[in-house]
């Protein structure tokens, strides 16, 4: 045999069978993988099924325009506390977009990183966002609704409107601040680089070229903070959301939320009040859902152009 | 828009003018009493549009690049080339500021342009941009439309005048109007990378500048389109001074006019630094150079 035929039948080896162990074991992983999945979907699913089966009978559009009531439960709505939430969530976006944009284009257009207060500014940033909100609730008591913070006079020592929606601004604000940088930074630099090469200033780059590309981005994010502001109940608990209003709220006067109005009704004793926080759920889920919603169009409409 | 024979004619004629003003610009406020005299005729042609001397840029203390002095000649290409490293990208973005953008970029020895110091204390970097325009090694059009992306520079200088002509005036000095006259509504990332870089030049051309610099711009983009590109670079030649970093030695030597040859050399162990061997016409350079290692270089022999 010569060397060339020896080699040619090394080189040519026979294909193994699968082991049957093998087999198994890929099959058993793929087996707990979907276990875990389908344990947090089940609790999940579970969990919505028993709130639709117990407030979809309240629900009706007189639910929603009747004021609460503990002495007639049977009349009782959420209107004051549907209304709070919408104010709510106007009034915290009208201070988080703002500051939060400024602080983004602060962070990833101007800040020297080299500087060490730039960076423990990134660092507490990124702190604060994981800070429990009951935290910014005491913050919120302390120093916006009684404290030095006295917003605009308005706060008189007493929850108002406007303290509340500060306080839940200042809990999502961090997350704002860390998805717009994302957004900003996802913009490609030589879009800056063209901006500037042809004479603009760095304010036209940022506010013509960068912003615009981010926008998207930025949108998602806080539409995504919104959706976790009006879902918080402690930080509103800590500031003194009233629980059934009968009135609807103003600026600078008593004010109740969805989340709020919830947590009081499970707290009654009686069972219709278990389905009123059931039907409020569903209200508060509704609105979750619309807005993540948009959250996601958003999000794909405007993908990446880059 | 104006219809392609006799308004165009007349429109260049008036560009002629506008650019020789443009060619003793002002670059800061108080520029005026420093200004240049305007070369507007022949016996002007070969006077020095940048001027450098003993420049060097360094990266946080670390020299890329030094020792550089040439004279730039006004309306002719000058290329710049050399192997990877040697600084020939750093030293173009000194010319018209953008090393400004990298915090830890420090500049050494005299940029002249004319005779101002482009980095003299009372020179604004936005100011020079506005003079001496870029065009980047990949196309970067602005995610927006055609039309968008040639109006966004006049736009925010501020120029006076009919949009939509400063629009078609550019894409036709740039030759891109014929091939996009009819979607200058559509986003420019539906063009080629040809058209895209063609684009960009455009959009440098419509803030009317006087020095046009090109950080290699044919790197991404394939022979034809390269071919069209070059054309283009011989078109602009008449009215502005052009700069290029390239590669590729062929086409320095098929467009420019003058050639700068880069190197790099070891000054200690591990630090490397770019300066440049040989400064001359473009024919010498590749045909007779004086320095054996331009030689080496532009007969393939390393680089």
């Amino acid at each position: 045999m010569s060397a060339t035929a020896a080699e040619a039948q090394i080189a040519r080896r026979t294909v193994e069978r699968a082991a049957s162990g093998e087999r198994w074991r890929d099959a058993a992983f793929r087996f707990a993988l979907l276990l875990c999945l389908f344990v947090a979907v089940l609790f999940l699913g579970a969990l919505l099924v028993d709130t639709f089966v117990d407030g979809v009978g309240i629900l009706s559009w007189d639910f929603i325009t009747s004021f609460p009531s503990r002495l007639r439960p049977e009349e009782s709505g959420i209107q004051s506390a549907f209304i709070g939430t919408l104010w709510l969530m106007a009034l915290c976006a009208i201070f988080i977009v703002p500051v939060g944009i400024a602080s983004a284009v602060y962070l990833e257009e101007y800040a020297d990183r080299d500087r060490w207060w730039n960076r423990a500014i990134e660092v507490n940033i990124q702190n604060l966002a994981s800070v429990p909100s009951v935290v910014y609730g005491i913050l919120g008591l302390a120093f916006i609704v009684r404290g030095p913070i006295d917003v605009f006079g308005l706060g008189k020592g007493q929850p108002t409107l406007l303290a509340g929606a500060l306080t839940l601004g200042l809990l999502v604000l961090p997350v704002v601040i860390i998805v717009s940088r994302e957004a900003i930074r996802a913009v490609p630099p030589s879009i800056r680089e063209g901006s500037l090469a042809l004479g603009a200033t760095q304010w036209q780059t940022i506010w013509k070229q960068v912003l615009p590309g981010a926008l998207p981005g930025i949108a998602t994010g806080v539409i995504l903070a919104l959706s976790r502001a009006i879902g918080e109940t402690a930080p509103l608990i800590l500031v003194g959301a009233a629980a059934f209003q009968r009135f609807n709220p103003e600026l600078d006067g008593p004010f109740s939320a969805l989340p709020i109005q919830i947590f009081n009704n499970v707290g009654e004793p009686e069972a219709i009040f278990r389905d009123l926080a059931a039907a409020t759920i569903i209200v508060l889920l509704a609105i979750l859902l619309l807005m993540n919603s948009v959250a996601i169009y958003l999000r794909n409409r405007y993908e990446s152009k880059w | 828009m104006s219809t392609p024979d006799r308004p165009t004619e007349a429109k260049t004629r008036e560009d002629d003018d506008e650019f020789a003003r443009k060619a003793g610009i002002d670059l800061s406020a108080e520029a005026q009493h420093t200004t240049p005299a305007a070369p507007a005729t022949g016996a002007a042609m070969a006077s020095p549009i940048f001027k450098l001397e003993d420049v060097g840029v360094q990266y946080g203390g670390v020299p890329a690049v030094e020792k550089v002095s040439f004279e730039l000649i006004e309306r002719e290409i000058t290329a710049f080339i050399g192997p990877s490293g040697c600084g020939k990208s750093t030293l173009i973005r000194c010319l018209n500021r953008m090393n400004d953008l990298v915090p830890s970029a420090t500049v050494t020895g005299k940029v002249m342009y004319g005779d101002q110091d482009l980095y003299a204390d009372d020179i604004d970097p936005v100011q020079v941009r506005k003079v001496i325009g870029m065009v980047f090694q990949k196309p970067n059009p602005f995610p927006k439309t055609i039309y968008e992306n040639i109006a966004f520079g006049p736009r925010v200088l501020g120029m006076k005048g009919n949009m939509d002509e400063i629009v078609e005036g550019a894409l036709r000095k740039a030759a891109l109007w014929d091939e996009v006259k009819d979607r200058l509504k559509t986003n420019a990332f539906g063009m080629s990378g040809g058209q895209q870089q063609r684009l960009c030049i455009a959009r440098c051309l419509a803030i009317e500048p006087s020095v046009i610099l090109m950080d290699e711009p044919c790197s991404a983009l394939d022979p034809i389109s390269t071919a069209a590109i070059e054309d283009l670079m011989i078109d602009l030649k008449e009215r502005y001074s052009i700069v290029i970093v390239t590669h590729n030695m062929q086409q320095a030597a098929r467009v420019s006019d003058k050639t700068a040859f880069f190197n790099v050399a070891k000054v200690e162990e591990g630090k490397r630094v770019g300066n440049l061997v040989e400064f001359a016409p473009t024919d010498k350079i590749f045909t007779n150079p004086e320095d054996e290692r331009t030689k080496e270089y532009v007969t393939g022999k390393f680089g």
